[in-house]
């Protein structure tokens, strides 16, 4: 009998089966190979004794199962690999739901990919009522489907609508709403979960199914469910670039949501997807994420009060995500009336967010306090500058906070457009200046830039990364330098599009070229979002203040065209909607034209030293500009494309 | 006081007139947003503080304990005991004088101690005859029972009592608290135009209070949801004339009576806090005190005569600090009715009084009304019962401060029959 490194089996005084899945080594649980393995001999040791009951729980600290283990994703080289990989998963959750003794997993933490495949083999699901207790099926984000059962099971469990929404975005569940969708059978708090997994497995009581119409929809009905989400996946992910949503929806359709029964050569095939660009470069992507989450774990850094200065839409925002994540924020600004607005707006996020929790809508707004003295800055672990952009006036003010901060007090400046050297001079110690660069809005950006100055003390700088991981964001370490990396890209990008414009290419047809290209918004759009005013002066603070200006772009803004704001840029925007014209077709290289710059951009930015290397660019560039993922960022897309070429 | 108790800070929000529907803030709210907004200015971290002591009259079903709740709102954190005083309108005077106990016995160096009360949102209450019926529909079982107790149904039982209107009634002699003031007019012979001049000068004294910016350093302005912000007293009358009040009806005791709702306080939410300190904590923290409290006292008399409990509270503080009234640079007798401050002043002029009821030789002597309500008081404010016990506290040594004075006294009216006063000292 093999020896368990990864799972504890135990049983109790009812005979029920407890196997606690702690992989040895590891922070998280997931799903590599040897877990499986050692799973099935779990499951050969029951068949020859077999229990009243099996629970399948996690023994860590946090979360059930994070998946499966992307590492080994990476090694997938044939599409005989990605068969037997599949396969393994397949084949052991096959037989795992076919014991006759009841099974149930008991889901505390997050619980995806495979981890939730896992719990769908099992005949119940309990989740424990904490914010922590996550269920999705994310694989889509990886550029795969969930092949491990999670197409078969899933919409056969909560009813295929329902089923698709969370296999084609990714997005997970609370353990509330997994209780509604009928994904767990229970819903019950951490101090009952023993007992209440104990009883449902004693119970009897049969699998469950769901209501008659979603049993049609996941049977006669599929073409029609099948046609109404590739509507939905079309508007979102075109099938060029993203491949496996639409091979989620023709595996559940006509192979009932088994991959390993699709033929060899199929498009949708196990070995077409995992062989896919997209699929290696949205892997890539992840362990890039990965990489910029580890920037954060430089410091044992846990700030509790932030002090921001400048009420303004940027620090407004800022003060907004750090209050969600439980700090409690001093907001300054000249009056009590410009720092209003920033009370409404925040009660409005943390409705949405606290949906049917009043009282954490209520923590949430406690936390964020009006401060137009400024008292906040004597006690504060964090203080950000979110002021305009006007160097007299940042140094001025920093002068000012570095009397009255604590010693031990970050300081740092969301400037997007000067340097961080040219503030922190002003300062008796320019050492303790940093950037926090954040990006509007600042609720849906990862990317946060985090500036290490050529004077910035190195403990300051992880403390920086530190605290933006607290709100959930991604540290981007960059040099002082103009633009840092993010705009000094896109400045280029956006230019060489007004160029298009003052040629005469209609805004429109630029646009369509872009997205085509797979950018999430084309760069005209995204100036008259921005501003055009705004563009302006990030293009003289990049290139000079004597650079002349695109054409179009000057006599607009001199026309007080100033885009969405004013109501009217390149773009009509009647009512704040932007009223999309007609699009003609693009001259042939259109997209690669305007990308171009954005590419050499990125190259300099690498060979100056503004990223440390050729990933963190493309990191940087993706979650901070929406990049197309699907093509790994633009270096890789470099060597994508020379290697086509 | 055996050692001395130190004011190191306070803060107060705007009064908020309650306007026949729920107010914008729950009581919890307000005392959270001032309070947090006054914390926030402190050399010490929330953390620090030993306890959190609040006075509320009427809190909410779902925050009883409001102290407790408040602290956590605040951040202060789940080791620093919040609790909740109840003593009619003087709660927020009571948890002053509760955090002053506890610092004098050594248990705490380092209080916050406030009132609130959203009178706004005092709740509509079920009678008892419509509980009764309810009880026994629960009970009823089969449809027969339920028939039966449906045919018991009468719709008078649905008329709400008005918790607010229970509250402000004597539970002891069944008068509301206008008719308590009625008796004082009535026995001291205060006509109706004296309070209703008394009420319009303390508009005046608010409105001029508020344009010099007298109150700028109390008040914490309040942001709602919907980014309104609430900057000032806005029960405010700044066109108040004796033209104008003298159209009011007598509100308590109907058509021959002479208290209006003109010349009462207003039915109003607010909060308001001060931080009290040891010397062991100015020492630590470094904290630089804006002020001592010097003495205490609460008094207890006829629950119908109860707006003359400041006379009853003040003076044996007087007594033992062997001070005259002269000696008192400001005065505040909260303004629960006109008719009430104008009877305390009249009982220290009343030779017959002091002797028999005070244990005076004869007067104590005649007010300075310069001295009195220098800033207005709750006929303009409001009374937010349990905030205004400490906001009288905090106001008479901020105006002490600005006046140069060293010495005042805050006294306050006691639904009940008791009254409170504390003795402060400008540091």
């Amino acid at each position: 009998m093999m020896d368990l490194k990864h799972w504890k089996l135990e049983r109790d005084a009812d005979g029920i089966a407890w196997a606690t899945l702690d992989v040895a080594g590891a922070g998280t649980n997931t799903l590599g190979s040897a877990v499986l393995t050692e799973l099935a001999a779990v499951l050969d040791r029951l068949e020859v004794q077999p229990p009243s009951g099996l629970v399948i729980r996690s023994g860590k600290a946090v979360g059930f199962i994070a998946g499966a283990d992307i590492e080994e994703f990476t090694r997938i080289d044939s599409a005989a690999a990605a068969r037997a990989l599949v396969e393994k998963g397949w084949n052991l959750f096959e037989r795992l739901a076919a014991v006759r003794y009841p099974t149930l997993a008991l889901v505390r933490g997050h619980c995806m990919g495979g981890g939730l495949e896992l719990a769908l083999a099992c005949r119940y699901r309990i989740v424990v009522d904490e914010p922590g207790t996550r269920l999705a099926l994310p694989e889509v984000m990886l550029g795969i489907y969930p092949a491990w059962g999670g197409m078969a099971r899933l919409p056969a469990l909560i009813g295929p609508a329902a089923a698709l929404d969370l296999m084609l975005t990714g997005k997970g569940v609370d353990a509330g709403k997994a209780r509604r969708l009928g994904l767990a059978d229970a819903c019950v708090p951490a101090r009952v979960m023993d007992n209440a997994a104990r009883l449902t497995l004693l119970s009897g009581q049969p699998a469950r199914r769901p209501p008659l119409l979603q049993r049609l929809l996941n049977g006669p009905l599929r073409g029609v469910v099948a046609a109404g989400a590739r509507r939905q996946v079309a508007a979102k992910a075109p099938r060029q670039h993203y491949p496996a949503p639409w091979a989620i929806i023709d595996v559940w359709q006509h192979y009932g949501g088994n991959a390993l029964a699709v033929p060899n050569g199929s498009p949708v095939s196990l070995g077409a997807l995992f062989g896919s660009d997209t699929a290696r470069n949205l892997i890539r992507v992840f362990f890039l994420q990965e990489r910029l989450k580890g920037f954060g774990k430089g410091a044992d850094f846990a700030p509790r009060r932030v002090h921001v200065v400048g009420a303004g839409v940027m620090g407004g925002d800022i003060a907004i995500e750090c209050a969600l994540r439980g700090m409690t924020v001093t907001l300054q600004d000249q009056s009590v009336e410009r720092i209003a607005p920033v009370v409404a707006r925040a009660a409005k996020r943390f409705e949405r967010k606290f949906k049917g929790k009043p009282r954490e809508v209520s923590f949430a707004l406690d936390r964020i306090i009006a401060d137009p003295h400024g008292h906040g800055v004597a006690r504060a672990d964090v203080i950000i500058e979110a002021i305009y952009e006007n160097l007299e006036a940042k140094r001025a003010l920093f002068v000012e906070l570095e009397q009255r901060a604590r010693p031990d007090a970050v300081l740092a400046s969301n400037t997007s457009s000067l340097r961080i050297g040219d503030i922190a001079t002003a300062l008796r110690e320019p050492a303790r200046l940093t950037g926090i660069h954040f990006f509007n809005p600042v609720a849906v950006m990862p990317l946060v830039e985090v500036v290490r100055g050529a004077l910035t003390d190195e403990v300051v700088f992880r403390q920086a990364a530190a605290f933006v991981r607290r709100l959930d964001k991604l540290p981007l370490p960059v040099k002082d330098a103009p633009g840092f990396l993010v705009n000094a890209v896109l400045g280029p990008y956006m230019y060489e599009a007004l160029r298009c414009v003052d040629e005469g290419i209609a805004p429109a047809t630029i646009d369509a070229a872009l997205t085509a290209f797979g950018m999430p918004m084309g760069p005209i759009e995204l100036i008259d979002t921005v501003g055009l005013d705004i563009a302006v002066a990030a293009g003289k603070a990049l290139a000079g203040a004597d650079a002349t200006l695109p054409r179009g772009l000057a006599e607009r803004v001199a026309a007080g065209q100033l885009g969405k704001k004013s109501g009217q840029g390149f773009y009509a925007w009647p009512g704040g909607k932007l009223s999309r014209p007609a699009t003609g077709t693009p001259p042939a290289g259109l997209a690669g034209r305007i990308v171009a710059p954005l590419l050499a951009a990125a190259q300099s930015c690498v060979s100056d030293g503004v990223v440390e290397d050729e990933d963190l660019a493309d990191a940087g560039i993706i979650f901070g500009t929406g990049f197309a993922p699907f093509t790994g960022g633009p270096f890789n897309h470099l060597r994508t494309t020379r290697r086509a070429g | 006081m055996k050692q001395p108790i130190y004011i190191i800070d306070g803060a107060r929000s705007p009064f908020l007139k309650a306007r026949n529907a729920p107010g914008p803030f729950a009581a919890s709210d307000l005392a959270t947003a001032a309070g947090s907004a006054l914390l926030a200015r402190q050399r010490f971290a929330p953390e620090q503080l030993d306890e959190v002591i609040l006075g509320c009259a009427s809190p909410s079903p779902d925050e009883v304990n409001i102290g407790r709740v408040v602290a956590l709102r605040m951040g202060c954190g789940i080791k620093v005991p919040g609790w909740t005083v109840m003593r009619n309108c003087a709660s927020g005077m009571q948890a002053i004088d509760s955090a002053i106990a506890n610092i004098l016995c050594g248990r705490s160096q380092l209080v916050l101690a406030g009132g609130v009360d959203a009178l706004s949102r005092a709740p509509l209450l079920y009678s008892d005859a419509m509980v009764r019926w309810f009880a026994g529909w629960m009970q009823a079982r089969g449809l027969g029972q339920k028939l039966a107790m449906a045919g018991r149904f009468r719709p008078g039982y649905l008329a709400p009592v008005i918790a607010i209107m229970k509250g402000l009634t004597d539970p002891i002699v069944g008068q509301l608290m206008g008719q308590t003031a009625e008796n004082l007019a009535w026995s001291f012979g205060i006509s109706r135009e004296e309070m209703d001049a008394f009420a319009v000068e303390s508009h005046r004294r608010v409105a001029a209070a508020h344009d010099a910016g007298h109150f700028s350093r109390e008040l914490v302005p309040l942001i709602g949801r919907d980014g309104s912000v609430f900057a000032e007293d806005d029960g405010l009358r700044r066109d108040v004339s004796m033209a104008g009040l003298a159209k009011l009806k007598p509100f308590f005791d109907k058509k021959y009576g002479r208290v209006t709702p003109g010349n009462s306080s207003q039915i109003t939410d607010g909060a308001a806090w001060l931080v009290l300190a040891s010397a062991e904590a100015v020492e630590r923290f470094g904290l630089e005190p804006r002020g001592r409290i010097v003495d205490s006292h609460w008094a207890g008399l006829e629950p119908e005569r109860m707006g003359l409990g400041p006379v009853h509270a003040a003076t044996p503080i007087l007594q033992r600090q062997r001070l005259s009234l002269d000696d008192l640079d400001l005065l505040e007798i909260n303004e629960a009715f006109a008719a009430q401050v104008i009877a305390c002043q009249r009982a220290w002029t009343d030779a017959d009084y002091c002797r028999t009821r005070l244990d005076l030789p004869g007067a104590l002597g005649e007010v300075d009304p310069a001295r009195l309500n220098v800033d207005g008081g709750a006929v303009a404010l409001g009374h937010p019962v349990g905030a205004s016990g400490a906001r009288i506290v905090l106001h008479v040594l901020e105006a002490l401060r600005r006046t140069g004075g060293k010495r005042g006294l805050a006294s306050i009216c006691i639904g009940g029959g008791l009254g409170g006063a504390m003795l402060v000292e400008a540091v």
